[in-house]
C-alpha cells in the first residue's frame, strides 16, 4: 500500500470550527460533515484506497469556490478538488485533514458558438454532456475517455484526459482555449479565452494535466468540431503480437492515420468475447480494431487499403464493417473491456503506461513473463497508434497478499515502460498511484524544478497534497 | 557583442552556470532570425544554440523526430519530407516579414510557438511538442515529456517552455510529433467578399464535415501580391483541403456547393494551392509593405473583421488566417494604440512582431497581464531563473 501522511492533529481539532466556517459561506445543503454522508466521497476510481475527508463543500458558483478557497487559505486547511470521482490514479482521494471541494454542482453549459466553434462550460459538466448538447448541429467534443458518461470536464482538464480517438484529435490539452480558475488564495483568474494561442506563458498548457496541484478549475472554454460524414471500423486478428505490431507499423508507414487503432492481446480478446459476444476471433493472439472517417466512398477506399495491408500479415480473421451497426458490434467488445475483465476477476488494476510503439512485442513478452512470476493474470489493451498501454492486472482485493502482488506487478510494468523509452502514465495521471515511481522517470533536479512551479502557485502546498510528487520531495 | 555557441548540452549548462554565478544576463537565440520580435534584450553577451545541431532520432513509423535545438528548421523539414511526412503545425518562415537574413532553427520555432495556417485545424507547435531538454537559469539540465505520443507524467513543462521565448530555460533538444503529409491539396477561392462575409464563409467551411485545413482572407491589396491570386482584382477568401487526391476532388466539390451562397468558387490545383498557402503562411503579402510595425493579433474568428477594420481606419492594412481568428496587420507607428484597442475590444491578444527598437522598448509587445497572472509570471520565472539572466525583458519589462 502507498503511504498516506499522518493528518495534522491541529487541523482535526478545529474540525467543528472549520465546518461552521464553511456553513457560513455556503447554502445549508452545500456542506457535508456527517460521517455517513461523507462515505460516498471516501474514494475514487482507485477503490483500493479510502479515506473519509474532514468535510465536503459543494459550491454552485465560481464565487462560492473562491470564498471556500479564501477561507481554507486563511485557515491553513488542505483542499482536494473532485469532479465525478472517476480518477483511476487516486487523483481525488481525500485526506483526513482536508476538505473535498466537489464541483459537480457547477454543471451548466454557459454558451455554445457554432460560428466560432467554441463552448463555455462549467467544470462539473460531463464529457459526454458537451457532445450531447452540440450533436444536433453536427458537432462534437473530441476527447473521449472511457469514463466519458460520468467524468467531468474539470477533471478532464486536470488529468489531461485522452481516449480512443486521440491519434487524430489529440488529448484534452489540444482541445482547450480558455479556463476560469480560482487560485489557492481565492482569487478568480481568466486564462486564455475564445482565441487561439494566448500571449505570455502557456498557463493553459501548464494547468492542463496539473492534477489539481496548481489551482481549482471552474469553467472551461473548449473547441467543438464538426463531426465527419461518417466513420466505420474493421477488425483484424493475427497469429502473434509481433505480427500485429508489424501491421500497425505498415499502416502508419502507408500514410494513413486511422482515427482509432486499438490492439488487444489474447486474454483481452477472450475476456471481451465472453462478455460482449462481439464475434472476436478466439484463435487470434492479437486483435486490431481500426476505424476510419469520411464519406461512405472514402471509408470504403481507406478500409480497402488497410485490408490489403493486413492481408500481407496472414491474418486469421479479417472483418470490415459494412454498416454503422456492424461497426458498433466491432467496438462493443473493446468498449466493454473493463466490465469484461471485472466479470472474470473480483478486482483488477488498470495500468496506463506509454511505450514506443516499436517495442510492443518485447514489452508484451516481458509482461507475460511477469504475469507467470507473480501468478496473476493480465489482459492488455493498447492504443496502438500512440503507444498507450493499458494492462489490466487481475487480483483479489480481499486478500492483502494478492493486492500487494498486484501493486508490485503494476509498478514493474511502469518501470519497464520507462526503461524502453516510454513514460509512467499516458492519460490516467500520476495521482497517488504512481507518486512514488516519479523518481524512476525524473531526476531529483527535474522533480525539484516541478516542485518549485507548484510552490509558485501554492506556496503552502494546500492543493491536493500527497499526490504527484514523492512525499520526500514534497516535504523538502 | 560576444556570442557564445556551446557545442554540447554540457557546455551549454556550464555557460549558463557561470553566467548565473556572475549574475550576467544573456540574450538567448538560435540564429537570431526573430530578433525583430518583442522587446529588445539588454545583455552584454548572447548565447546561441546554433551549434547544437542535428537530427538525433527520426522514427517515421512512430511519428517522432528529435533534433538539437539549433538544427535549421529547413533541415528537419527536408528530412521528414523525404519520408513523406511533415511538421503538422506548418511553422512559418517569417524572415522576409521580420527582415532577417539568418535561417531559423527548430528550437526558435518552438520557443516562439509559431504555427502556420494548419494551426486552426491541427494544432500549434506546442501541441506537437512531445519532449524537451533544456537548461534552466542556474545551469541545471531539465527534461520534460519524452519520445512517446501520449504522456501526462508530471507538470507539462514542454508547453510552458514553448512560447516562453527563452526566458525560462534554453532548449537544447526537442522531440516533435510528425505526421504523413497529405498526398494532395486543393483550394477554393471566393473572390470579392468583404471581411465579414468572408469570415462567415470561412466559418461555414470550418464547420463542415470535410476537414478544412486552411481558411484565410486576403483583402484585394494583399491578394494582388500573391501571383496565383493577382488576376482576381479583388479580395480572396481561401479554403484548403489536404487529403488523398480523390478526397480532395470529392471534398472541394461538396464544399463548393455548400459555399455557393457566397458566390462561385474557383479551384486551385495542387501546385497553385501550395504556392498560395506558403504565401499566407509566411505573410508574404505584408512583408514588403512600408508599414513600420507588424502585429499578430489573435481573437475569436468572428471578431477578426472588426480588428482588421480598426487597423485599416488607423492607416494600416492586413490579412486574416485561422478562419478569421489570426489578424496580421502592418501599420504606421501612430496606429499602435488603435491596433491594441481593437484586439482588446475583441477580447483577444496581440504580439508585436516588428517595430523600431525604441518603440518595442516602450510599447506592451503583448497585453499586460492582470495582477494575479503577473504575480504568477514573476513567480514561475523565478522558479526557473532566479537571477533573471535568461532573455530578461524579452516579453514583459522586468521579467
Amino acid at each position: 500500500m502507498i503511504a498516506l501522511p499522518e493528518p495534522k492533529a491541529e487541523v482535526l481539532a478545529r474540525r467543528d470550527d472549520i465546518v461552521a466556517g464553511l456553513r457560513a459561506l455556503l447554502p445549508a445543503d452545500a456542506v457535508i460533515a456527517e460521517p455517513e454522508r461523507l462515505r460516498p466521497y471516501e474514494t475514487d476510481g482507485l477503490t483500493a484506497y479510502r479515506q473519509i475527508p474532514l468535510a465536503v463543500a459543494l459550491p454552485s458558483t465560481t464565487d462560492e469556490v473562491a470564498a471556500v478557497m479564501a477561507f481554507c487559505h486563511r485557515e491553513g486547511v488542505r483542499v482536494v478538488p473532485r469532479g465525478a470521482g472517476t480518477s483511476l490514479s487516486g487523483g481525488a482521494l481525500p485526506l483526513a485533514d482536508a476538505i473535498v471541494i466537489g464541483l459537480m454542482r457547477l454543471n451548466r453549459i454557459l454558451s455554445v458558438d457554432y460560428a466560432d466553434r467554441v463552448a463555455v462550460v462549467q467544470a462539473g459538466v460531463t464529457n459526454i454532456g458537451i457532445t450531447q448538447r452540440v450533436q444536433e448541429e453536427g458537432f462534437f467534443y473530441a476527447p473521449d475517455p472511457s469514463s466519458q458518461l460520468a467524468c467531468m470536464i474539470g477533471g478532464n482538464v486536470n488529468m489531461n484526459s485522452g481516449g480512443a480517438h486521440c491519434l487524430k484529435y489529440g488529448v484534452t490539452a489540444n482541445n482547450l482555449l480558455g479556463l476560469r480558475i480560482v487560485t489557492v488564495e481565492g482569487e478568480i483568474v481568466e486564462i486564455g479565452g475564445a482565441h487561439l494561442d494566448a500571449a505570455g506563458y502557456d498557463w493553459l498548457g501548464l494547468l492542463t494535466g496539473s492534477e489539481g496541484q496548481l489551482a481549482i478549475v471552474t469553467e472551461v472554454t473548449v473547441r467543438i468540431l464538426r463531426s465527419p460524414e461518417g466513420a466505420r471500423a474493421m477488425l483484424a486478428g493475427f497469429r502473434a503480437n509481433e505480427v500485429a505490431g508489424a501491421c500497425v507499423d505498415a499502416i502508419i508507414s502507408s500514410g494513413i492515420i486511422p482515427v482509432a487503432l486499438e490492439f488487444m492481446d489474447r486474454p483481452a480478446i477472450h475476456a471481451c468475447e465472453a462478455f460482449a459476444h462481439a464475434g472476436y476471433p478466439l484463435d487470434a493472439e492479437a486483435l486490431l480494431i481500426i476505424e476510419v472517417e469520411g464519406s461512405v466512398e472514402e471509408q470504403d477506399r481507406l478500409l480497402g487499403q488497410i485490408r490489403t495491408i493486413c492481408e500481407r500479415f496472414d491474418p486469421v480473421s479479417l472483418r470490415v464493417a459494412q454498416t454503422a451497426e456492424e461497426s458498433a458490434a466491432i467496438w462493443k467488445g473493446r468498449k466493454g473491456a473493463f466490465g469484461a475483465v471485472g466479470r472474470i476477476s473480483p478486482d483488477y488494476l488498470c495500468m496506463d503506461g506509454t511505450i514506443p510503439t516499436s517495442r510492443l512485442p518485447e514489452v508484451l513478452g516481458r509482461i507475460g513473463a511477469m504475469s507467470r512470476e507473480y501468478g496473476l493474470q493480465v489482459a492488455n489493451i493498447f492504443h496502438a497508434g500512440d503507444g498507450n498501454l493499458h494492462p489490466l492486472i487481475m487480483f483479489d482485493a480481499n486478500d492483502p497478499a494478492s493486492m500487494h502482488k498486484a501493486e508490485c506487478f503494476g509498478a514493474d510494468i511502469l518501470k519497464l515502460c520507462v526503461e524502453v523509452g516510454g513514460c509512467l502514465t499516458g492519460e490516467h495521471g500520476v495521482g497517488v498511484e504512481k507518486r512514488d515511481l516519479m523518481d524512476v522517470q525524473f531526476t531529483p533536479t527535474e522533480l525539484d524544478q516541478q516542485r518549485r512551479i507548484k510552490s509558485a502557485f501554492d506556496p503552502g502546498w494546500l492543493l491536493n497534497p500527497h499526490k504527484v510528487f514523492p512525499l520526500a520531495a514534497a516535504a523538502a | 557583442m560576444s556570442v557564445l555557441a556551446p557545442e554540447s548540452e554540457a557546455e551549454l549548462a556550464a555557460s549558463i552556470r557561470s553566467a548565473w554565478e556572475a549574475g550576467e544576463p544573456l540574450a538567448i537565440q538560435g540564429n537570431g532570425s526573430k530578433g525583430a520580435m518583442l522587446r529588445p534584450v539588454q545583455a552584454a553577451r548572447t548565447l546561441s544554440t546554433r551549434a547544437l545541431s542535428g537530427i538525433s532520432l527520426y522514427a517515421p513509423n512512430e511519428l517522432i523526430l528529435e533534433a538539437g535545438a539549433g538544427t535549421p528548421l529547413a533541415t528537419v523539414e527536408a528530412a521528414v519530407a523525404a519520408a513523406g511526412q511533415q511538421i503538422i503545425a506548418e511553422p512559418p518562415d517569417l524572415s522576409a516579414l521580420l527582415g532577417a537574413s539568418s535561417v531559423q532553427t527548430i528550437g526558435g520555432v518552438v520557443a516562439a510557438n509559431l504555427s502556420g495556417p494548419r494551426r486552426v485545424a491541427a494544432g500549434a507547435m506546442r501541441d506537437h511538442l512531445l519532449g524537451i531538454r533544456a537548461v534552466n537559469g542556474t545551469g541545471e539540465v531539465i527534461r520534460s515529456g519524452g519520445r512517446v505520443l501520449k504522456n501526462v507524467t508530471g507538470l507539462d513543462l514542454c508547453k510552458l517552455l514553448a512560447g516562453s521565448h527563452g526566458t525560462l530555460g534554453v532548449l537544447s533538444a526537442v522531440t516533435i510529433k510528425v505526421l504523413p503529409a497529405a498526398e494532395s491539396a486543393g483550394t477554393l477561392v471566393l473572390g470579392g467578399l468583404d471581411p465579414a462575409r468572408a469570415v462567415a464563409a470561412l466559418s461555414a467551411a470550418l464547420g463542415s464535415p470535410y476537414g478544412v485545413s486552411g481558411a484565410a482572407f486576403l483583402p484585394a491589396a494583399a491578394a494582388a501580391r500573391v501571383p496565383a491570386l493577382a488576376g482576381l482584382g479583388a479580395s480572396a477568401t481561401l479554403v484548403r483541403i489536404e487529403e488523398f487526391a480523390v478526397s480532395v476532388a470529392y471534398r472541394t466539390a461538396r464544399l463548393r456547393d455548400d459555399l455557393a451562397r457566397f458566390g462561385r468558387a474557383d479551384l486551385l490545383d495542387d501546385p497553385a494551392s501550395r504556392a498560395v498557402w506558403r504565401a499566407v503562411r509566411d505573410v508574404v503579402p505584408l512583408a514588403g509593405g512600408s508599414g513600420e510595425t507588424v502585429w499578430r493579433v489573435s481573437v475569436r474568428p468572428s471578431s477578426g473583421p472588426a480588428v482588421l477594420e480598426a487597423a485599416e481606419a488607423a492607416g494600416g492594412c492586413g490579412m486574416l488566417d485561422w478562419g478569421g481568428g489570426l489578424v496580421w496587420i502592418t501599420a504606421p507607428t501612430a496606429a499602435a494604440e488603435a491596433v491594441m484597442a481593437g484586439a482588446r475590444a475583441a477580447g483577444g491578444t496581440w504580439m508585436l512582431m516588428r517595430a523600431p527598437e525604441t518603440l518595442r522598448a516602450v510599447l506592451p509587445v503583448v497585453p499586460p497581464e492582470p495582477p494575479a497572472l503577473a504575480r504568477l509570471t514573476r513567480a514561475v520565472k523565478a522558479a526557473f531563473d532566479p537571477k533573471g539572466i535568461l532573455n530578461p525583458g524579452r516579453v514583459f519589462a522586468g521579467v
